[in-house]
Formats: C-alpha cells, structure tokens, sequence
C-alpha cells in the first residue's frame, strides 16, 4: 500500500473559523421592510445588483427560518412591539442591521410618532446611512457584518441578546401589571429611559 | 355658483365664503350642515374627497371641520368648513358617502373632534391608548421624547472604525 | 373561486379564526395589518389596522418651511417621488399664485411622466410576485432600473429626488439624458409586451385576478375612488384630462377605462398607462428640443434662490438668499387645496397659510386612502388568496396612506 498525498484535500483550521465562514457566506435575510429602502431593497435583489452573490438568495419572510434580520425603513412606534416581537421570534445566531437612517436613528422625522433608531428596542450589528442608501452601500453593510462575523468566537456569550430577552420580560410583566397595550407600554418604557438618560430600553 | 344656489334655497346657512385662488368655499353652521350637504348631492358633487380640520388654537369655536367634494360631470370643486367647538360632535356623513368612514375617523384620532352616528368612531392612526390629539397645536411635536432634539446616552465614538482600516 | 358561505349551513361562531395579515408580512405593500376572521378559507370579516408608518409628517411640515418640507414629500408614496414634489410644489405655486417657466412645466411632465410609468411597473410586478408569478417582476425592475438611472442624472438621487423647487426646478437635464430617454423610449415598450405575454393571457393570472375585487362605478365614487381603480370601474376621471395642470391639455393621450373593475381590469388599465405615458414622454422630448434652452426657474429671487454666480457677486442677490433660507418665502395669508393625478389617483395638497414661513396647517390627500378604506368590503366572502390579490390590485402604499 502507497502513501496518499492528502496535502491538497485537507486543512487544519479552527472550528470558530468554519463556522463563521459558513454563517457570514449563507446569510438568510429577513427583510422587515416598512418605507422606501424596501425598493432599494428589491433594487438589490434584482438582477443588476443582485444580492444572492452573498448567499442570501433565500429571502424567508419568517423570523423562524432566518438569520439576518434586515430593518428597511422608518419603525414608527406603533410598530416598535412588532419589531422586538419579531426578533424575539428568530432563532440564534441572530444580527440585526439597520438599513437606512429612519432605522439608525430616526431619520428626518423627529416627531412623536416616530421611534429615533431601533436600537433603542433591539440590538443593532450594523448600521447603514443613507436615505435611501444605493444598493451597493447595502451590500457594503452586509460585507462589514460579514467581517464582524469572521471575527466571532463560538464559545462568547451573546450578552446583548440575553439582556434583549430581560427587556421583553420586564415589557411583558409591565403590560400584564398596568392592563395597557403593547404600543403604549413599549413607548412608556423608551420615554423613561430617555428621561434616565439611557440609550435604550434592553 | 354652486354657493349662490346653497344661499337662495337655504337662506342664512353659509356664515362665509370666499374664493381665494378660484377655490369656492363656504363656511356653513354646524346645525344645519346636513342639509346643505343633501342639497350638493343633488347638485352633482357625489364625491367626497377628504375630512380634514384645522385647529385655530386661540379663536372660538376651536376648530374647523374642512369637507372637499368634487362634482365628477362639471368637474368643479367645493370646500365646505364648519366650526365646530371643543368636545361638540359634528354629525357624520358615512351613510351618505362611503369614503367619510376613515377620514372621520381620522380626524377624531389627530384633533379629537367626534362624529355623531359614526359605526366605528375608534382610533385610526395612533394605537388605542395613545394619550393625546397629535395634530392640536398644544400637543408637543416630539411627543415628549427627548431624543427628538437630543443626542443621550452612550457615544459610540470610540468603537466606531475608520472605513478606509 | 366563487364565494360559498352564503349558501352554507350558518356554524356555530366558535369555528371562527382569527388570523394576522402582517403587521410584518411579505404581501403586505409596506407595513399593514389586516385582521382576518375566517371560516375555513373564507373571509367574513377583514379588519385593516394602518398607522404603522405614521410619522408624523403633516405635523412636521408646520414646523418648517415651505421649502424643507419638499423631501419630506418625495418619502409619501415613494415609488414614484418625483409626481409628490410636483404636486407640493404646484400647490405652493397656486398658493402664491405664481407659474413656473415653459421648460420647467415640460421637464415636471417629463418627470412625473417617467416616475408614473415606474409606479406602475413596481404595482404589477409586486402584484404579480404576491400571486406567484416572479419572472415579470424580474424584467420590470431591469426598466425600472434605467429609470433610477434618468433620475440620477436629472436630480442626483435615484429614488427621492426632491427635483422640484419652489418656482420651477433644481436644475436643468444635462446633456447625456436625452439619448438614454430615448434608448428607454425603446427598450421599455418591449419589456412591457415581454410582460404581457407573460400575464394577460395566462390562464393562472386571468384565475387569480379576474373577477376578484370588482367593484361598480357608483361604489367606487362613494368610496372616493380615484385613479387606475376608478378608472377600472369604469369610470373615465383623470385629472390630466379634467383639470388640466403643466398643460396637460397640450398633450396627446389616451385615458384607459375597464369595466367591471377587478383585478385583471386594474392590471389592464395600468399597462395601457404605462403606454400612453411613454407617448408623453415622446411629446415633451420633442418639446423639449422645440423650446431650446431656457431657464427652468422663477426669475423672482423673493421666491427662488438666485444663481451662486450672483450670490457671490451682488449685494441684493447676497441679501435674497439670505432672506429665503432663514426667512422662509413670504406667503399671501389664504388656503388652496390643489391636486394632481399621481399614479395611485388624486393626490391632494391642502395648504392654510397665515403669512408666515412656516404652513398653519398642511394636510395631505393620499390616493390609496379611500381605496384601502373598501377593503373590507372588497374581499368578504371571498378566500384568503383573493384578499392578497386584491391588497395587490390596490397599489397601497404605506408611506402614503398613513403619512
């Protein structure tokens, strides 16, 4: 029996590595899309920018199937709830990337009915600037979470996601005790930290 | 036109009227609205565009309820605005005109103005418990949301990357 | 398709179910959440919930002035950006009573024109993406994205714009727009037949579409109805042709009218504009040429800021510029209300003003409004995949109808 040159068929490498790469080149977007950089959204998905080059053909509108959650567009506080909700919903490993300034922070419109940057409710990985960004500063986006993702070890806690977790609890038991609904409690809660002169609410 | 024919069947109903910009309006009493509108449908303005209200803050009766119809065969336009005092209901016109329904309810969410006979006089735009008429002139523009004019909380400045690294 | 539970046996109410269409749904055209009461497949009740993109707009326009609130325009129905700033801009005009150049009024027909035909390249490739047919969305979007290109070069930004100004325009086309207009000129027609061999007799699309949401022209005109759908229904209302603005009445064009207004009929009407707004097109770049160079702004600098040339030559043009930005344009104290035809239908401005640089009140009349009103009454009776059709057929844009 000869010796089998197996010096071009296998590598040695760390399981943090493989695994980063497979998550960073399949990620799965959910795309939450409420305004106009939903458009440049499916501008990016359609044939001249065409985003699946990045693994993320599978567009999969169900929290439960995705891992990218991709905020398109201004999150007015009537729908803060159905944002946390949603991420709540996905499972781990999850991102979130706020497409767009009226996700960033609020955008253009500083008025009481629109929530200044989601993440004041939920964590954010990857802001993208941009009203409405072009497509190919979408992608940019996506490729510097990509990076981010490279650079993660399976072994760290996700920290900011068990407090995210916490913060729904706490909203929860807060709409059970006060019998309000879930619009005017998310909002009670992102005024008061306003008020302490926190961020955010998670 | 159509105004002079509201005033010489229904004497003494319109308050007001100009026509700035070629724009005809009439400013007619909250009591007998209902007629001068049965009176323009016959007329031939079926359509009704859109419910809005102004608030004039200061002046008494507080508000005015502003009406647009539009006459589809002459094409000619009317805006009919009635002032209507705080917490008074105005009389709703969804049995007349399908397209009062959530314009009505519009306004009762953004001014808080109600609407007599209306079926479903709830909410539209904000959530139910939202405390407050957005669109008074009393109502703050953020809401009370102090990050609206104010950067608080934690500067990401010192994580933030160069994008040429 | 037909609808069946009038001749069923009545149930007992606990066989009811409650379903959430959106607030976060791939069909819903934006953010909406429509609550269905089914049984079985069949909807009894649908109950839309909107203000989920209410941002606050009208309130935000009485704290800024005439002029910043044109971006804030180009984010209402955002498919086609272009049709708001002219219609905001043509009330601000009528509220002073000013016009605006000859060229600037053929460049504002140009542009809606194009954003017009975008529009409803978005609403039939959605609409056709919802029901399942993908590939007509995918040729759409490669028109839809030579027109970004024309926007880009008119305006500098692909999507919101904000070309109009005050008095007339930004600035003028540069010189490489004409021939890829015309390039587009003649590309577009073909991917508009590409489409329609795809959908108009495909026995799929005529099951999903025809017959669903029709609607009779005197219920349309209570709903407030305007646009395609009403058009649609059979009723011949278009702006354009009624009250004429930009000299539309200049123009040669047809007006499509269905019949029974149902889906199929919607898709119909808003395929023979997307043609007859490209003979538009044709007309103003023939127009164009015809007219010659010339300004695309109101000469008056109380109104319209004047030229950087003259602002860092001249004191009095020093002094407009900084009258106009910190100052606001003094406005005549009055209200008008001026609409124009959008893609979707009347698209209404109402603009009180007492004088000062900021509107008293500015009211928006969003097209899609009365329309999606009538959704109820659209889809009871029928099955869950018409409801998507229907929500589809009604081109709602969220930005528009909750403002």
């Amino acid at each position: 029996m000869g010796a089998i040159n197996l010096d071009d068929s296998v590598m040695t490498t760390r399981l943090d590595s493989v695994v980063n790469w497979a998550r960073k080149n399949s990620l799965w977007p959910l795309p939450f899309g409420t305004a106009c950089c939903a458009i440049e959204f499916m501008s990016m998905m359609s044939s001249r920018y065409d985003f699946s080059r990045f693994g993320a053909e599978a567009l999969r509108f169900s929290p439960r199937q995705s891992d990218m959650l991709l905020v398109l567009g201004t999150v007015t506080n009537k729908q803060a709830p159905v944002l946390r909700q949603i991420y709540a919903q996905m499972a781990e490993p999850k991102w979130v990337v706020a497409v767009g300034v009226c996700a960033s922070s609020g955008g253009m419109y500083r008025t009481y009915a629109t929530l200044q940057g989601i993440d004041r409710v939920v964590p954010v990985d990857v802001y993208v600037p941009g009203c409405p960004p072009r497509p190919e500063t979408m992608i940019y986006g996506v490729m510097q979470l990509q990076e981010q993702i490279s650079r993660e070890s399976l072994s760290s806690r996700k920290e900011h996601i068990e407090r995210f977790y916490q913060s729904l609890a706490r909203q929860e038991e807060r709409q059970r005790a006060s019998g309000k609904s879930g619009y005017q409690t998310v909002r009670e809660m992102v005024l008061e930290a306003g008020e302490q002169g926190e961020q955010q609410i998670w | 036109m159509v105004i002079e024919r509201i005033e010489a069947q229904l004497p003494g109903v319109v308050l007001d009227r100009h026509d700035f910009r070629g724009d005809e309006t009439a400013v007619v009493a909250g009591d007998r609205f209902l007629e001068v509108v049965d009176l323009i449908f016959a007329e031939g303005f079926q359509m009704l565009l859109d419910v809005t209200a102004v608030d004039r803050e200061a002046r008494e009766p507080r508000f005015d309820v502003v009406y647009h119809f539009l006459n589809l065969t002459s094409q000619d336009r009317l805006r009919i605005k009635v002032p209507v005092a705080e917490g008074s209901a105005q009389p709703s016109l969804v049995s007349r005109f399908k397209s009062a329904d959530w314009s009505e309810r519009e306004v009762f969410d953004l001014f808080g103005i109600p609407f007599e006979g209306h079926p479903n006089l709830s909410r539209l735009l904000m959530w139910e418990d939202f405390p407050g008429h957005p669109l008074r002139k009393d109502f703050p523009l953020d809401g009370g949301d102090r990050f609206c004019s104010q950067d608080i909380g934690a500067s990401f400045a010192p994580e933030a990357r160069s994008l040429n690294a | 398709m037909e609808p069946t539970s009038q001749t069923a046996t009545p149930r007992p109410d606990g066989d009811r179910m409650i379903v959430n269409m959106g607030p976060s749904h791939p069909v819903t055209h934006g953010t909406l959440h429509i609550v269905l009461e089914l049984e079985g497949e069949i909807i009894v009740k649908a109950t839309p919930n909107i203000g989920y993109l209410h941002r606050g707009v009208e309130k935000l326009g009485e704290n800024l002035t005439y002029q910043q609130f044109i971006p804030l325009t180009d984010r209402l129905n955002y498919c086609s950006s272009l049709m708001n700033n002219v219609g905001y801009t043509v009330a601000v005009e009528k509220l002073l009573g000013i016009q605006d150049p000859p060229r600037s009024r053929v460049l504002r027909v140009l542009c809606s024109e194009l954003a017009r035909i975008g529009d409803h390249l978005v609403c039939i490739g959605i609409n056709a993406v919802d029901i399942g047919a993908f590939t007509a969305f995918l040729y759409l979007f490669r028109e839809r994205e030579t027109i970004y290109d024309l926007f880009e070069m008119m305006a500098g930004q692909r999507l919101h714009s904000s070309f109009t100004r005050i008095g007339g325009l930004f600035r003028d086309i540069p010189a490489e727009f004409e021939p890829l207009c015309e390039q587009f000129l003649e590309s577009c027609p073909r991917t508009v037949d590409e489409m329609e061999s795809l959908l108009t007799h495909n026995p799929i699309w005529a099951g999903r579409t025809k017959g669903v949401g029709a609607i009779t022209p005197e219920n349309a005109i209570s709903w407030g109805y305007t646009g395609p759908c009403l058009r649609a229904a059979g009723v011949a209302q278009d702006l354009r042709k009624g009250q004429p603005y930009l000299d539309y009445e200049s123009y040669d064009f047809d007006i499509p009218v269905g019949t029974t207004g149902d889906v199929y009929d919607r898709y119909l009407v808003r395929t023979e504009e997307i043609r007859q707004s490209l003979r538009i097109v044709r007309q103003c770049l023939d127009r164009l040429k015809q007219l010659g160079p010339g300004p695309v702004i109101i000469d008056d600098y109380k109104i319209a800021l004047p030229p950087k040339e003259k602002v860092y030559t001249r004191m009095e043009s020093l002094i407009h510029h900084f009258k106009l930005i910190m100052h606001g344009i003094e406005m005549p104290v009055g209200e008008v209300y001026s609409a124009t035809e959008a893609a979707n239908g009347e698209l209404g401005f109402y603009l009180v003003s007492h004088g000062g640089k900021s509107p008293y009140r500015i009211h928006v009349r969003p097209p899609c409004f009365p329309i999606f009103s009538s959704f109820d009454e659209q889809v009871r009776g029928r099955i869950i995949a018409d409801a998507v059709s229907v929500l589809g057929g009604m081109n709602v844009i969220a930005g528009e109808l909750d403002r």
